[in-house]
């Protein structure tokens, strides 16, 4: 229920700023969503869901959705991408704003084993995390569950799923 | 209701069944002559689970019974001229009674074709549902007398299937016999099931199950389905694994930072921390003492397999060829590491000889984990992909023969070979 929460504050907060039309945020939700979202909104924000997206693709990183909510790692490694950064602070500044609790859950790809895996998912959550509470955001409402290679995004054994596969989702 | 009751079940199974890709060089030739009850019929065909049994080895090729120029059921039916000129080095005869108190009473003898003698004759009892059970007694047997190595026949595997049902993924942890026959549901959750792991005594299973919404370890017994949470910490609660005396259990938590080894002790429920080290440790598993483990730690910048004493916390390296060594299992003689091993991007699993340290690559597939090794050391199974399906496979230690256990549907995944 509580990253529920969060994604509606994400998707009204682009509701409002951008207009862009979004049928999936449960009118519930909206009013107090909206104005504790767009109060928080930085320039940063706007940049990264700049309207180059080109329109809905099919593509699993929802660019239109405004804030990136998955953030994608090397081969056996949890250090957070450059590109990652901007989104993070983003996210950072609005738990700041309207603290809510969230789940960072950990993926790896499908490749080595599932126990060494569920720890790499760990450690990818737990760098996000710091780097959350580094920005300031309190540490206690950000919990970090693994699924290691348990709930893959893509199902192919291919280099491109693996890299979706690899990642980090905050809900 | 009762359509629906019989009929769930049978749709949950991943039927396994078993596919022979290569045996040895030289086989032992062997055939076993049809088992038939006297004035009835049996409802398993327990000579062709024996020869079942014994090809699954790789070490032996049997007779196909068409070729049988008779079918002898005793030792007086036996003409050695019959099997000679086939060039059979072994037969197995055997029959059935009905006892007076209804349960069945198999009689069977392993013969030497070439010196005309008999190696054994014995008698195994039990009811009409455990016609399976004396099939593979009778392949103990015969394996142990001809090989010298335990048959382990009548072991389990445990394993967890995924498929894809109208409700979603579907995760089962399930139970079957070591050749995939009788397959049980132990579990059936919407949440990942994962590293499944037999009590020392073969009557419950460990395992990982999300179900509360991250992962927990859970303990079930085969008998009653009674379970219990183990733990509940946050963060990673993973990795059982039984101590052989079955007292204690190492496990995985992350709940002071990172993921460390800890050793629950099921008499005071307490857990004690054994590893102290900023990287990832993980996948413990015993040595058969129950004084050290070996697990996976990338503490020396890529994941290699270390040996720790639990008395003096001292920790060894054991893997330095290649650059990712991980879930180390033992043969019983701890003489054997397996592993999963990658190669040159590759996958595989390895078998590294502890003593001389020379390191042999098993499998030839690319995404190749779970190893697990049976009782007797004999051969080990593992999961790999065949195609985009997970299925279970098989090879000898000495990579001399193998087999694969494909599902007829859905993902197999994890397998774990029983203890005796």
């Amino acid at each position: 229920m509580k990253f529920e929460t969060l994604k509606s504050v994400l998707a009204c907060t682009l509701l409002s700023s951008f207009l862009v039309a979004c049928s999936s945020t449960p009118p519930a939700s909206t009013s107090t969503g909206a104005s504790s979202g767009s109060a928080t909104l930085s320039t940063d924000s706007v940049a990264t869901g700049s309207i180059d997206a080109g329109g809905v693709s099919g593509s699993d990183i929802d660019t239109t959705d405004g804030i990136e909510t998955v953030f994608y790692f090397d081969f056996d490694t949890a250090t957070l991408k450059p590109e990652s950064l901007a989104a993070l602070r983003t996210h950072a500044q609005r738990l700041i704003a309207s603290p809510v609790s969230v789940r960072l859950e950990g993926h790896g790809d499908e490749r080595g084993t599932r126990e060494y895996n569920m720890a790499l998912g760990e450690s990818r959550g737990s760098s996000v995390k710091e780097f959350l509470v580094l920005q300031g955001v309190d540490g206690s409402l950000l919990e970090v569950v693994s699924y290691g290679e348990e709930r893959p995004a893509a199902l192919d054994s291919t280099d491109n799923s693996w890299a979706l596969n690899r990642r980090v989702e905050i809900k | 209701m009762v359509l629906l009751l019989c009929l769930l079940p049978l749709s949950a199974l991943a039927e396994l069944s078993i596919e022979i890709t290569r045996g040895v060089d030289n086989p032992t030739s062997i055939a076993v002559s049809p088992v038939r009850m006297k004035g009835g019929s049996l409802s398993e065909d327990i000579s062709a689970i024996v020869a079942a049994d014994l090809d699954r080895s790789g070490l032996f090729a049997t007779m196909p019974r068409a070729n049988m120029l008779s079918n002898p059921r005793t030792l007086s039916e036996v003409y050695y001229r019959d099997w000679r000129i086939v060039g059979m080095q072994y037969l197995v005869v055997g029959s059935v009674l009905r006892q007076g108190d209804g349960r069945l009473s198999a009689t069977f003898s392993l013969v030497e074709v070439a010196g005309e003698r008999v190696l054994f004759t014995h008698v195994v009892k039990g009811r009409d549902s455990e016609l399976r059970d004396i099939a593979h007694y009778i392949s103990d047997k015969v394996f142990y007398t001809i090989t010298g190595i335990k048959g382990a026949f009548s072991t389990r595997l445990a394993y967890v299937t995924v498929m894809n049902e109208a409700a979603g993924q579907v995760h089962r942890l399930m139970v079957s016999d070591a050749d995939g026959a009788r397959e049980r549901l132990m579990l059936k959750s919407k949440e990942p099931i994962m590293s499944p792991a037999w009590s020392p005594d073969a009557k419950a299973l460990a395992y990982v199950s999300f179900e509360t919404g991250r992962p927990a370890i859970f303990s079930q017994r085969l008998d009653n389905a009674k379970r219990e949470q183990l733990t509940n910490f946050k963060g990673l609660n993973g990795a059982p694994a039984w101590s052989p005396d079955g007292k204690s259990m190492a496990l995985v938590l992350s709940k002071d930072g990172n993921p460390e080894i800890y050793l629950y002790r099921f008499a005071t429920k307490t857990f004690t921390r054994l590893t102290r080290h900023f990287a990832i440790d993980t996948e413990p598993n015993w040595m058969s003492d129950g004084k050290s483990l070996i697990f996976t730690s990338d503490r020396g910048g890529s994941p290699q397999i270390y040996k720790l004493n639990i008395i003096s916390r001292k920790v060894e390296r054991l893997t330095f060829s290649g650059s990712y060594n991980a879930r180390p299992r033992l043969s019983a003689d701890d003489r054997t590491l397996v592993m999963v091993h990658r190669s040159q991007g590759l996958f595989h699993i390895a078998a590294q000889d502890l003593v001389t340290g020379d390191l042999r690559i098993l499998t030839q597939t690319r995404l190749d984990e779970s190893p697990t090794v049976a009782p007797n050391g004999a051969m080990l199974m593992y999961a790999t992909k065949r195609g985009n399906k997970g299925v279970l496979a098989a090879v000898s230690i000495d990579a001399g023969s193998r087999f694969l256990l494909p599902a007829r549907r859905g993902d197999v995944r994890e397998p774990a070979w029983s203890p005796f």
